[in-house]
């Protein structure tokens, strides 16, 4: 569950700018999700990364 | 760029008391493939590909030198790690400074850890530099335009020496805290990195109106707007196709062709490995220094008076507070295994010194020169030195490797003849050393050049000092 909530923190700052440039998606929208993405990768992936 | 080794592998392999440094590495150590990608695209997206990219387009550089320069001269980086790195890692699988010590003797490797110390406390002074610009966006002081020598402000100055400081200290102290944030932001720093050149791209399209439908659109406005060519800004060296290509090969050329990384591939099952270095040359020194470039190009857009290279503003500008956080995490987890391993460096010359207070005044070292911009302004320049400082060792560890036994010559000779200072290999370097700055001083070369050629003078003198050396100071049998 961990992990998966990792990945998917890594695939919205990929695909956010990538929404961005496509014309898709606000910038300030962007930048708070991609805010929220930052710290739901840092505060998920310590939890499982080095620990199997 | 660069520059230094992923943390883990720093504290595992190269730390006093660690595994294997005068040994072999036997091959229940060896790694595989995987290991050395992960390690090399995490070390080379580093905080200063912030000033790297942005340093090119100052330069003016056009689409095409850029894109072509960097996919060649990346190849070229890549082709001397798996052709000339590991090919002898695997082989003697020894640390660069052990097998330097069998060739040069005790007192030539302190030489060199000292060379080796100094470039990497400036260096991690330019990383220092980096961290601060994002301070800068917070607090507000003013920060170093492009061709500020010396600080410029209180504020700055507070900036680098708190933020140098808390480096040093964590360096010293929490230096395994540090090599954990650092592997688990790689990934996040890579994606964010990307992030710039999205909505760098994005804003440029914005800001001049261009459609960009196709592959053909997007290089319209790569070279109408983004990378013009022409003249460089103001007290900027012109950058051209052959730059690029030899700045991307050499940038790390400590590393390869220096043989630094000899220490890391000598874990290698096998020698082709070395084609992991592709990981960091093509996400940190391709797409890092082109997203990065994209960003500065805008600010020069938009306002054309702002030359200012700050990784900080341009990266808030871009993502936000994001942006602010990937300057400060890239710039703090690189500087922290450089001022480390200056600390070791300087320790191998002090040795009964304590590695805290060592590191500690290396870090604040490295504190004091990232309070003058001129290091990080003129990181395209400062890099090229670094490999050039470097380079005559690589060339004599080459030699002594591959040639000298085919010569009729002993490989190894200081430790086989019991000598502290190798003076074929110390000459080789001064001698290198000399010509190279008289060709760069003179006019006759430019630095980001002159390392070419002067691999092969090392190469030669090597062969022919050690021919006169050898046989004045033959071994006993």
């Amino acid at each position: 569950m961990l992990q998966l909530l990792s990945w998917a923190a890594l695939a919205v700052t990929l695909a956010l700018p990538v929404l961005y440039l496509a014309g898709g998606a606000p910038l300030d929208a962007v930048k708070t999700w991609l805010l929220a993405a930052t710290v739901v990768w840092f505060v998920a992936t310590p939890m499982w990364m080095g620990r199997r | 760029m660069a520059q230094v080794h992923t943390q883990a592998a720093v504290i595992d392999h190269t730390a006093p008391g660690g595994e294997y440094e005068r040994e072999p590495v036997p091959d229940r150590a060896l790694l595989g493939f995987k290991s050395f990608v992960g390690q090399y695209a995490g070390e080379h997206t580093a905080g200063t590909e912030l000033m790297i990219g942005p340093l090119f387009v100052a330069a003016g550089v056009s689409a095409f030198d850029l894109v072509a320069g960097l996919l060649i001269g990346n190849l070229l980086a890549v082709l001397s790690w798996t052709f000339v790195t590991a090919p002898i890692a695997t082989r003697a699988r020894l640390t660069l400074y052990y097998q330097l010590e069998k060739i040069c003797g005790r007192q030539l490797v302190t030489l060199y850890n000292l060379a080796n110390g100094v470039m990497f406390c400036f260096l991690a002074g330019s990383m220092v530099t980096v961290s601060a610009t994002a301070l800068g966006v917070w607090f507000g002081f003013p920060m170093p335009a492009l061709n500020d020598l010396y600080p410029n402000s209180l504020g700055w100055v507070l900036a680098v020496l708190s933020i140098g400081a808390l480096i040093a200290i964590v360096a010293a102290y929490g230096y395994e805290f540090v090599a954990r944030v650092a592997n688990l932001a790689a990934p996040w720093l890579v994606l964010v990195f990307l992030a710039f050149g999205f909505v760098g791209l994005r804003e440029f399209m914005n800001a001049t109106g261009a459609d960009m439908r196709s592959a053909a659109d997007f290089w319209h406005l790569a070279e109408t707007a983004i990378w013009k060519g022409g003249e460089p800004l103001p007290g900027q060296v012109k950058f051209t196709i052959w730059h690029v290509l030899f700045f991307a090969w050499f940038c790390n050329m400590a590393m390869h062709i220096g043989m630094s990384d000899l220490t890391v591939f000598r874990y290698a099952r096998r020698s082709w490995y070395g084609i992991a270095s592709a990981a960091g040359m093509y996400l940190g020194h391709f797409l890092a220094w082109i997203a990065a470039s994209i960003l500065y190009a805008l600010q020069l857009h938009q306002q054309p008076g702002n030359t200012s290279v700050l990784p900080g503003p341009l990266a808030y500008s871009a993502v936000g507070l994001t942006g602010v956080l990937c300057v400060i995490v890239a710039g703090w987890t690189t500087a922290n295994p450089t001022i480390y391993r200056a600390g070791l460096a300087f320790q191998a010359i002090f040795p009964r010194s304590s590695r805290y207070r060592v590191t500690l005044a290396t870090g604040m070292l490295a504190a004091v020169a990232g309070m003058f911009p001129a290091v990080a302004m003129r990181l395209l320049d400062f890099v090229a030195l670094y490999g050039m400082i470097l380079m005559p060792m690589g060339a004599v560890v080459f030699v002594d490797f591959w040639l000298l036994p085919r010569l009729g010559l002993r490989s190894y000779f200081a430790e086989r003849a019991g000598i502290r200072f190798n003076w074929a290999a110390g000459l080789t370097w001064g001698v290198t050393l000399g010509v190279c700055t008289w060709l760069v001083l003179s006019g006759r070369t430019q630095i980001f050049f002159v390392s070419l050629p002067g691999w092969f003078i090392a190469a030669l003198l090597y062969i022919a000092l050690s021919l006169w050396y050898q046989r004045a100071h033959r071994p006993a049998r």
